[in-house]
This record gives structure tokens, C-alpha cells and sequence, in this order.
């Protein structure tokens, strides 16, 4: 009887010291431990890409995996869990840290929500390059490698303005996510290249599609529900393109509609040739990747660190070119596009 | 004592179920067999540094898990506590940005983010509406509305009040924020409140057996309405939190923050059927995706393997819990 | 000072402790109960019984406030009170235990004793920290099974962790800790094998022996004639006869119960 006297609070007691003694053990070794440290043979390269679904970030990911190999590095690869996962994104570059990583490459989520681990990472002496999405400021990081999406977004409405001809535009925008980074460029890119701004009447308007095909096809059906007009389209990436044709098709206005795109994955270039896009403009995320492993290999060799802004390029793919406009053809695309 | 006749589940009790009274033994061995493998893998694991980044990696999920807890205790669930912390994130940043005083725009936060919780808590003990679909109808409306008032659009929350839970001080040779700090204290404060306190005791026999709660006179629906609103409460102190370890508000963030949270209770040995667990077993469980998570990335394996393991566990976990049940 | 509230006073044998006088209840055209007189003494165990329908759990629910009859009146040692809810009769003394099990099974014996009137710690622990005196509830409530003599493996158990008479014997334990006045009972055994029905009744009749009356609703006429001292038959919303298991059997019981016979008695 004795024994069990104390039972119920006993128990809540052993519950509490289990917790503590699992943390006291585990930190105990740790002082022990934490002297030896101890130095990985190889060099380790981070990479910290948005998600792990994305067939961007995978192309990039295998470019990094295929460089590191061929380098001689070890490659440490992590990923948000969806887009906007800040907290993903800074856990990952933590631990890469802790890994005793040479440089991290990271395409963030957010422009200036990695900042602070960002700048805890250079303080440590690691090589930080932003892939893909530049950080605000762009000096955070040592040098960034993505494609100017301003640009890109600039031949993509150059191209449907071309195209387009002397008709008058009624314009639909098949947006990202409202306030992302690559989003707004593109956007402002496109009005750039089309000539003409913000607020501009020949924009029919604009739908939020979040880069996916089932919203861009929703997007556009309500588009097309309110403006039956629309002749030119612009969308954030090919997925929402095809959203988009579904749409256009469903209204018997597949024919009449310049659909443009911007992106270069490979079903998205297949939709070049098959005519579903009028023209896509492509992005090299295997260059960005490896690019940046070679930049990570360099600085681990001679400590040279790359600098500033280094445009990865953006090439418009159509099979109908317009006259001025420089571009590639389906069949160009379809050997250097990413995804399947 | 003798007992008149030893009944049969007695009678068959082996060590397991010995064991098993004591709710956090399993979530701690497996804590710690994953740190000793880990550490034999790459002793950078068990740095000072290491273990200080992996318990600040756990603040956010860490701490909005002691309000899951408290729900599923009631055997209820919360999709909303992602939402509702980045509701204090966007409000209190969008005051300060604003000009308003910073202590007060927290202040604020925290109070809309309680509100939230005690309008959950009103349909779901007045209306009896299904816990899990008011959440899920409060993650949609906040993750809405949310999205309105910012335009979609993150933006950087430079101010050192909201900031603060992010500075740091050193205990030996780590290297702690005071987000860490106020994790564990609103643990430990979580973790008086439900276990020597009246309140506590009637979450536990409201969870167990809501019917026997009220014909012993514990008015149900009103703790219901509390354990809601302390719930959102504690969202919002987690928002707090959240500025000082990523100084940016974000309307995208935390969408998997609830998944997460319930991932650590259900690890920590609380059983989704409400009544049975506690807070030590979740702050372990938070701790094992933590250190799976960086373990896993020193060790230079694929971190998809994460999700795999801890997937593993969830299932175990509720495997385990479903089990022990039965035999009852 | 005895864990179990003292009965107040054990004065005149046929003291009513609790008695109602032409209670009438109707639901829409139904009557339920239509002018029934009821009346347990000090110290017995007065089982009602009756056919489905009969009006025996509406003329409980008026006894335990759970039911507010239309008219008639009911007195607690003679005094007039009017239950508007379960709570009320609560307050005045009377608790009730039901045929399901009305306990947290994850809980332990001395938490579930306590449920819903937790001892808080002396001094400023518990005024101004509310902490629970674990100890005290503890020592309490095996105190408390030591005096109704029901044993138990350890009260540090779950309850769910005990057989169903065991548990039953906890909800049967807290009613009887804390009724000051008299204990129902609303079919305590329905949910129990027979073994462990043999265990309840012999907490029932140990509460009895010490001086608590207990009103025991029962459709087991082997247990009824084993326990009671009195038997209230019901037919009809209406009080059919009193008996004594000494003066009637069974048969008798059952044949006014389905209106067989008419009864004089009552």
C-alpha cells in the first residue's frame, strides 16, 4: 500500500523528470562532445530550394548534384515545405551551418525573410548565393544568380504586343501569388514590354492562380465570363498557361487569344510546339545550380567569392517568330528545357 | 494492498504496460536513440551551437503545440493555430510599420489572436459544431482575410520590441534566444495549469467523458469556451515568438504549422481521442521532428527522409495509443 | 470526523427523509405521472420498479431536478423544496448515480472521487495558485473505500484500469462521500455482469447500514427482494402499491406491476 501511496503524483513527477533528464542527458554530452567539433573532410555545398515539387527546383537540384559530383563536393540538399515556408527555409541554412557548410545556395521564398540567417551564415565565413529570387537588398547575400525576370517578363510582352499587331488589346493577367518577388517582375515586365502601365484600360484584369493549372483555369474562365473580348493573355508560368487554354478552349476562343507564358519546362515548350502557347519565354535553372557550385568549389580553392547580379539568361521559344524579336523554335526548347 | 480478485487486465500486464503508465517514457527513448545515432554519425550534432539552433527551430511549432495540446485534450483539434499566430504576425507588423507603439500593437495581436480562439470555442461548445470543421472554416477566413490586408505580400518587421524574443544570452557554452526561454516557461506554466490545477483536471475528465463531466456539475461548455480562447492566447504569444526568430510578416507562412503541431502531440503520446497525454510528451515530440530534421541534414541524408520517419512515428504513435485503448 | 457526511439525525423510525405528494407531470396529452405520492424513510432502501413506461425515471428526474413536475409538492426532512435542475438537488444533498458509467477512465480513483470538487491545497497554494491537494484527495478517498469496505487494487489506479464493477463502485462511492441526505440509484447494475453486480449491491447495502437512505430503480427482481426493504410499484403514472419483500414475493410484485392484481397496499 505504501508503495502506491504516492502514485498519481508520483507519476506526474517521473512524466516531468523523464522530459528534464532527456534534455540534461542530451546536453551533458554535448559539453563533452562539443570541444571535438570535428572538421568534415570534404567540402559540403548547401542548396535551399522553395519546395521540393516544383520540377524547377528539381532540374536545379540534379544540375547541383551532377556539378558537386563532378567538382568533388558534397552536396546537402533541402527544401521548403510549400511555398512561403519562411521557417522551413531558415531552419534549412541553420543546420547547413552547423554542417559545416563551405556555401549555400538558396532560392528564398521570401525577399527579406531570411536576412537575418542569411547574414549569421556570411558571419560564420560561408559563401551565400541566391539563386533563382534575388534578396532584398540584393547585397545580402555575395552574389545572386537568376534570371532577370524583369526582362523575361519584358519579352514575353513584347512578344504578344508583336503578335498582337494593330488590333486593339484587351489584355487578361493569369497572376502568381500577389507580392512575390518573381511575380511582380514578371507582371511589371510584361506591361514594360507591351507598352503600356499599371492601371492601363486595355487590361481586361487579373486573376490569382498561384503558378497552378486548376486556379489558372478558373482564373481565366471568370476572366472570360467578364470580358469575352480578351485577345492577349499573360501568365505567370506554363501550368497556368494550360489552365488558361482549357479555359479558352472551353469558350470556343483558343484560336483568337495570344496565350504567353514564361518558364522554358519542357510541357510547356511541348505546348509551344503543339500551338497550345503562342510563346514562352525559358529560364536555365541548371545553369543558376551550377553556376553556383562552381562558384562554392572556387571560393572552398582560392577563396575568390563571386559578386553582384549575374543574369543566367532568358531566351523567347515560339515556333512563330516575330520580325525583331529574337527567339528560339520548339525544337531548341525541347532540348534545353527543364522537367519532363 | 490485496486487491479482492485480481481482475484480467491486471492479471496480463507485463512490463509494456508498466511502462506504458508512465505516458512520456516512449517519446523520450526515441529522442534519444535518435541523438545517440546522430551523434555517432557527425559529432558536429551534439555541438553547443547545433543543439541551440535545433531548439530555436522548435519555438515556433514548439510552443503553438502546448495550445494543440490543450484542444486535443478536450478531444478536440485545431487547424487554425498556423493561421491565428500569423494573424498576430501581419497585425502587429502592419501597427508597427504603421507607427503605432509597439508594445501596444503586440498587445493588440495577441488579443485579436485570443478573440479568434474564443469564437472558435464559441461555436464549438455553444453551437456543438464539429471542432475539426470550425477550424478548418477559421484557417480558410483568416488565411482569406489575411492575404486582403496585407495584398498578398510579405513584408520585413524591423522593431526591436517585437524583435526581442530573438536576442540571445548565453548559458555555459550555449548560445540561447529568450524565445527559447519563453517556450519552456509557457511550457512549464502550461504544464502546472493541467496538471495541479482544477482547471487542468476537468480539461482531462472533459476529454475522457464529457458526459460524466457534466452530471458531476463541471460546467463543460464554458471550459470548452476557455480552453479555445487560452489556445488562441497562446498563438498569439507564439506570434510573438515567430518576429523575433524570422523578422518578417508573411501571409504564406506557417500553412503546415497545424499538421506539424499535431505531429508533435500525437509523437508526445496524447491520444486524439482527447483525455490521455500531456505537455511533457509534446515538448518531446516537438524536439524528435526538430532533431530529425537537423540530424538528418548533417548526416548528408536526403531530408525527404524526415517526413518518411516521422510519418512513421505519427502512426506508431496512434497505432500505439489505439491499442492500449482497446485492451480497456 | 467520518469521510462519509454523517446522516443527519437517527431519530423516529418512520422519519421521511425525502417525500412527494401528488406530484403530476404531463408531457403534451400524456400523463406521465398523474398525482403520485412517494416517501423514503430514514435508513432503508426503497427500490421502485414498475413496467416500461410506468413513469419511474420521470418520477426520478422530479427527484433529482432534472424534471420540474406541473404540480405537487416535494419536502427534504419535511421541508419544502422546488429543484430547478440537477445542481439544486446536488446542493441540497442528494446524488445520484446512473447505469452508465459516469467516470473519466483515464483518471485516477481519488481524481474521479473528487471530479468536480477538487480539494484545493491549504493557504495561498490554493487561493491563490488553485493547486490541487493530490495528497489529501488521496488519503480521502481510500479512507473513504475503507470505510464502505470495497476493495480496490490501489487507489493510485486508473479507473479504466478496473473491472466494470470496480467502477461502478467508484461512481457509487462518490455519491455516497457526498450525499449528505440520500443516494439514488438509476439502475446501477444494468451495465454489469453477475459477479460484479454482487459487488455493487454490497456496497449499496453497505451504505445503507450506515445510516444512508438509498432509492434504488431496478428491472432485477432477484436483486430488489435481496436489497430492499421496501418496494414501490408504479403502473400506469400512478403509485400502484408499497410492499415489503417479507410480505409479498415476486410473483405478487409482478402481477401489480402489470396490473394483474390490484393492491391494497400504499
Amino acid at each position: 500500500m505504501q508503495a502506491s501511496r504516492h502514485g498519481r503524483s508520483r507519476h506526474a513527477i517521473s512524466e516531468f523528470t523523464a522530459g528534464c533528464a532527456a534534455f540534461a542527458l542530451v546536453f551533458g554530452l554535448a559539453g563533452a562532445a562539443g570541444v571535438s567539433g570535428a572538421q568534415a573532410a570534404d567540402v559540403i555545398v548547401g542548396l535551399v530550394t522553395k519546395t521540393e515539387v516544383n520540377p524547377f527546383f528539381v532540374k536545379m537540384r540534379q544540375a547541383a548534384e551532377a556539378e558537386a559530383k563532378a567538382k568533388g563536393l558534397t552536396l546537402i540538399a533541402r527544401a521548403g515545405k510549400f511555398d512561403g515556408d519562411n521557417e522551413g527555409q531558415v531552419a534549412a541554412i541553420e543546420d547547413l551551418i552547423s554542417a559545416g557548410a563551405k556555401g549555400i545556395l538558396v532560392t528564398p521564398n521570401n525577399s527579406s525573410g531570411m536576412l537575418g540567417v542569411i547574414k549569421k551564415a556570411r558571419d560564420a565565413g560561408v559563401l551565400v548565393i541566391a539563386l533563382d529570387t534575388a534578396t532584398d537588398p540584393a547585397d545580402a547575400v555575395d552574389a545572386t544568380f537568376a534570371t532577370d525576370n524583369f526582362q523575361a517578363g519584358v519579352q514575353q510582352g513584347a512578344y504578344a504586343k508583336a503578335a498582337l499587331g494593330d488590333k486593339t488589346p484587351v489584355i487578361a493577367m493569369l497572376d502568381g501569388t500577389p507580392g512575390g518577388t518573381v511575380d511582380t517582375f514578371r507582371h511589371d515586365g510584361f506591361l514594360k514590354g507591351f507598352g503600356i502601365a499599371e492601371g492601363d484600360p486595355a487590361i481586361a484584369g487579373a486573376a490569382i492562380t498561384n503558378g497552378a493549372q486548376d486556379k489558372g483555369q478558373i482564373g481565366m474562365e471568370n476572366l472570360l465570363s467578364k470580358n469575352g473580348d480578351i485577345n492577349v493573355v499573360y501568365t505567370i508560368n506554363e501550368p497556368a498557361a494550360a489552365g488558361g487554354y482549357q479555359a479558352l478552349k472551353s469558350f470556343g476562343k483558343e484560336k483568337d487569344v495570344i496565350l504567353t507564358s514564361i518558364d522554358g519546362g519542357c510541357a510547356g515548350v511541348r505546348n509551344v510546339q503543339a500551338g497550345v502557347i503562342a510563346a514562352t519565354v525559358m529560364q536555365f535553372p541548371y545553369k543558376m545550380a551550377s553556376m553556383g557550385v562552381d562558384a562554392v568549389a572556387e571560393y572552398a580553392a582560392s577563396g575568390k567569392k563571386p559578386s553582384g547580379f549575374v543574369n543566367t539568361g532568358s531566351y523567347l521559344i515560339t515556333d512563330k517568330p516575330m520580325p525583331g524579336l529574337e527567339s528560339k523554335d520548339s525544337a531548341w526548347g525541347l532540348e534545353n528545357c527543364w522537367g519532363d | 494492498m490485496s486487491s479482492a480478485t485480481p481482475s484480467a487486465p491486471e492479471a496480463s500486464a507485463g512490463l509494456l504496460s508498466r511502462v506504458k503508465t508512465i505516458p512520456s517514457v516512449g517519446p523520450v527513448l526515441v529522442l534519444l536513440a535518435f541523438c545517440l545515432v546522430f551523434a555517432v554519425t557527425n559529432p558536429r550534432f551534439l555541438a553547443p551551437h547545433n543543439l541551440s539552433i535545433i531548439l530555436q527551430q522548435t519555438i515556433v511549432v514548439g510552443t503553438l503545440a502546448i495550445g494543440q495540446t490543450l484542444v486535443i485534450l478536450t478531444a478536440g483539434i485545431d487547424l487554425a493555430v498556423g493561421a491565428i499566430c500569423v494573424l498576430g504576425t501581419i497585425v502587429a507588423g502592419k501597427l508597427v510599420n504603421l507607427g503605432y507603439d509597439p508594445m501596444l500593437s503586440m498587445l493588440f495581436a495577441v488579443v485579436l489572436c485570443t478573440l479568434s480562439g474564443l469564437v472558435a470555442g464559441t461555436l464549438v461548445s455553444r453551437l456543438d459544431l464539429p471542432p475539426f470543421i470550425v477550424t478548418l472554416g477559421t484557417l480558410g477566413i483568416l488565411t482569406a482575410a489575411l492575404r486582403l490586408i496585407s495584398q498578398g505580400g510579405a513584408f520585413p518587421v524591423q522593431d526591436s520590441f517585437l524583435g526581442l524574443t530573438g536576442n540571445t544570452f548565453r548559458v555555459g557554452s550555449f548560445v540561447l534566444t529568450y524565445g527559447v526561454l519563453a517556450m519552456l516557461l509557457l511550457y512549464a506554466a502550461a504544464w502546472y495549469l493541467l496538471n495541479e490545477t482544477r482547471w487542468g483536471r476537468h480539461v482531462y475528465a472533459i476529454g475522457n467523458n464529457p458526459e460524466a463531466a457534466r452530471l458531476v456539475g463541471i460546467p463543460v461548455r464554458r471550459h470548452l469556451l476557455q480552453v479555445y480562447a487560452l489556445a488562441g492566447l497562446i498563438y498569439g504569444i507564439t506570434a510573438w515568438l515567430a518576429l523575433g526568430r524570422i523578422p518578417n510578416a508573411d501571409p504564406n507562412a506557417l500553412q503546415t504549422a497545424n499538421l506539424d503541431s499535431i505531429t508533435a502531440v500525437v509523437i508526445g503520446g496524447t491520444s486524439l481521442f482527447g483525455g490521455r497525454g500531456g505537455l511533457v510528451g509534446t515538448l518531446i515530440g516537438a524536439l524528435i521532428v526538430g532533431v530529425l530534421r537537423n540530424g538528418l541534414t548533417l548526416a548528408g541524408i536526403d531530408p525527404l527522409w524526415q517526413d518518411l520517419v516521422t510519418g512513421i512515428l505519427v502512426i506508431l504513435a496512434v497505432a500505439f495509443d489505439q491499442l492500449s485503448r482497446r485492451r480497456r | 470526523m467520518s469521510v462519509l457526511a454523517a446522516p443527519e439525525a437517527k431519530a423516529a423510525p418512520v422519519r421521511n427523509v425525502l417525500e412527494a405528494r401528488g406530484i403530476v407531470k404531463s408531457y403534451g396529452h400524456v400523463v406521465a405521472l398523474d398525482g403520485v405520492d412517494f416517501e423514503l424513510r430514514a435508513g432503508e432502501i426503497l427500490a421502485v420498479v414498475g413496467d416500461n413506461g410506468a413513469g419511474k425515471s420521470t418520477l426520478i428526474k422530479t427527484l433529482t431536478g432534472a424534471v420540474v413536475p406541473d404540480s405537487g409538492e416535494i419536502l427534504l426532512d419535511g421541508e419544502p423544496v422546488h429543484f430547478k435542475g440537477p445542481l439544486d438537488a446536488r446542493h441540497r444533498g442528494i446524488e445520484t448515480v446512473y447505469q452508465d458509467l459516469a467516470v473519466a477512465p483515464a483518471l485516477d480513483i481519488p481524481s474521479n472521487l473528487f471530479l468536480g470538487r477538487e480539494l484545493l491545497s491549504p493557504g495561498l497554494l490554493g487561493s491563490l495558485f488553485r493547486r490541487l491537494d493530490k495528497r489529501r484527495m488521496r488519503d480521502e478517498a481510500e479512507r473513504a473505500m475503507a470505510e464502505l469496505k470495497f476493495r480496490l487494487p490501489s487507489i493510485a489506479s486508473r479507473v479504466e484500469n478496473l473491472s466494470g464493477g470496480q467502477r461502478q463502485g467508484v461512481a457509487v462511492a462518490r455519491a455516497a462521500v457526498f450525499a449528505r441526505k440520500l443516494v439514488i440509484m438509476d439502475e446501477p447494475t444494468a451495465a454489469l455482469g453477475v459477479r460484479e453486480t454482487g459487488q455493487v449491491l454490497e456496497l449499496i447495502r453497505t451504505i445503507r447500514d450506515r445510516g444512508l437512505p438509498v432509492v434504488l430503480i431496478s428491472h432485477n427482481m432477484p436483486n430488489v427482494f435481496d436489497l430492499a426493504d421496501r418496494i414501490f410499484i408504479m403502473r400506469l403514472g400512478r403509485r400502484a402499491a408499497v410492499v415489503s419483500p417479507k410480505s409479498h414475493s415476486m410473483a405478487d410484485v409482478v402481477a401489480i406491476m402489470t396490473g394483474a392484481v390490484k393492491a391494497d397496499g400504499g
